[in-house]
């Protein structure tokens, strides 16, 4: 029983911090190493996280199975977007620089936007994923 | 210390030691990356590998049992199949050019034109994600839907259909 | 040729065999998808190993350094990571499958029940 304790507080001094790690590692991906991955799988790992001590039906009701099922489809669509978006204001598939009047700040924002579909996406997938291998129970319907 | 590893995770028959093992793995790989200054790919591979493989497989250790049986025959064919390919391999890597060659081909080819230009082009410093999300961005979309592609087949293989819960129901 | 120019790529060679070994010598289907987990970690070693310059550092520009390692590399193997972690999880959700279906994920036991339906059809 004191070890649950122990968990249950230290978990909730760490998830926060997991989850502004996520972000800083998202929006700093230009500076240093980083990127949309790796934040998608430290933001998925900060809500499996709080499945693991919390539980399973807490985990759900933070993020409910229609939200992340709409994640896993909205990061797609944003990089389709952003590709399309490209198309419709003069340039190729996945240009860039038409989306501004400056080319390099055209490049900056197509970056950005391109990194947030991966994070959404990624995200989505992973903790999906989790939810169907931990809700599942052994004799194979699920978890009552 | 990583091929000891190796060696003790094909050994080992208790699975559980063998997924802990690989979560050591993937935190060594990760070590030797920074190391060979490969600074992205040894988050990606820490955060991926020691948190997300290792959460998964022990989900999937718990529904599936956690012994491996012992072979029924002794495994000679594989392992002279091993040996001879540790031969081929090795004989192979001595056409390579030696280690951290500055004029090697792998060098000179593309790379100078994305490290010289990519900052100034895209305004990125980082010229790995410049490239993977300016350069090579189709590849990218293509790894997004490989994701997309395989969070709907797991989806799809541990779904519960509903016909058998309301067929259960009726009766 | 010298033993220090060549020393990595036998280690990759070594862990590429180990994860290799693992996929054809064992029967278990869940020990045989980490020695494909293996397997692919040294092909990432492969290819990042030969970028490395030494005296150089990460392939983020800056003012301070002006000796770069290869960054083309990193960007493929950062897609091959996710790429991997994709398919252990799908070959993971049909190992369950298989053992509700058959009982067991050890490969003679799932031969030998697939036999016996064989013979009664």
């Amino acid at each position: 029983m004191r070890s649950e304790v122990v968990l249950r507080v230290v978990g909730k001094l760490l998830i926060p911090f997991m989850l502004l790690f996520a972000l800083y590692v998202q929006f700093h991906g230009d500076f240093g190493p980083g990127g949309g991955f790796q934040a998608g799988v430290i933001t998925a790992a900060a809500l499996i996280f709080y499945g693991l001590i919390f539980g399973l039906p807490a985990a759900r009701r933070v993020a409910p199975d229609w939200l992340v099922e709409s994640l896993v489809a909205l990061g797609v669509a944003i990089y389709l977007g952003v590709g399309f978006a490209g198309l419709a204001l003069g340039g190729n598939f996945l240009d860039y620089f038409v989306l501004d009047p400056n080319p390099v700040e055209g490049q900056h924002r197509g970056i950005f936007w391109v990194e947030v579909g991966v994070l959404v996406t990624v995200t989505g997938v992973m903790l999906k994923i989790f939810y169907m291998f931990a809700g599942r129970s052994r004799s194979g319907g699920p978890d009552q | 210390m990583m091929a000891a590893l190796t060696i003790a995770m094909v050994m080992q028959r208790n699975l559980f030691s063998v997924v802990v093992l690989s979560g050591v793995y993937s935190f060594l790989m990760a070590t030797v990356l920074v190391a060979l200054d490969a600074v992205d790919v040894a988050m990606t591979e820490a955060s991926v590998g020691a948190g997300i493989s290792t959460v998964l497989l022990l989900g999937a250790l718990y529904l599936c049992g956690g012994e491996e049986a012992k072979p029924l025959r002794r495994p000679f064919v594989p392992f002279a199949v091993a040996i001879v390919i540790v031969a081929a391999l090795v004989y192979g890597t001595f056409g390579l050019p030696a280690f951290s060659d500055p004029q090697a081909p792998f060098h000179t080819h593309v790379v100078p034109r994305y490290l010289n230009d990519g900052p100034k082009e895209t305004g990125v410093p980082n010229v790995v994600t410049a490239v993977l999300a300016s350069y090579r961005g189709f590849d990218t979309l293509g790894e997004v839907v490989v994701v997309f592609t395989a969070g709907i087949g797991v989806i799809a293989l541990l779904r519960t259909p509903r016909r058998r819960r309301g067929k259960e129901k009726r009766e | 040729m010298t033993f220090a120019g060549h020393y990595t790529y036998w280690m990759t060679v070594v862990l590429m065999v180990g994860g290799l070994y693992i996929v054809i010598a064992r029967g278990n289907l869940v020990k045989k998808l980490i020695g494909l987990a293996i397997f692919q970690t040294s092909v990432y070693l492969l290819y990042i190993a030969p970028g490395k310059l030494i005296g150089g550092t990460a392939p983020i520009v800056s003012e301070a350094f002006k000796v770069y390692s290869n960054p083309l590399p990193h960007v493929l193997i950062l897609t091959a990571i996710v790429v991997g972690v994709a398919t252990l999880a799908l070959g993971l959700a049909i190992a369950v499958r298989i053992r509700e279906a058959y009982g067991s994920i050890e490969e003679d036991e799932i031969l030998a029940v697939n036999g016996s339906d064989e013979d009664r059809a």
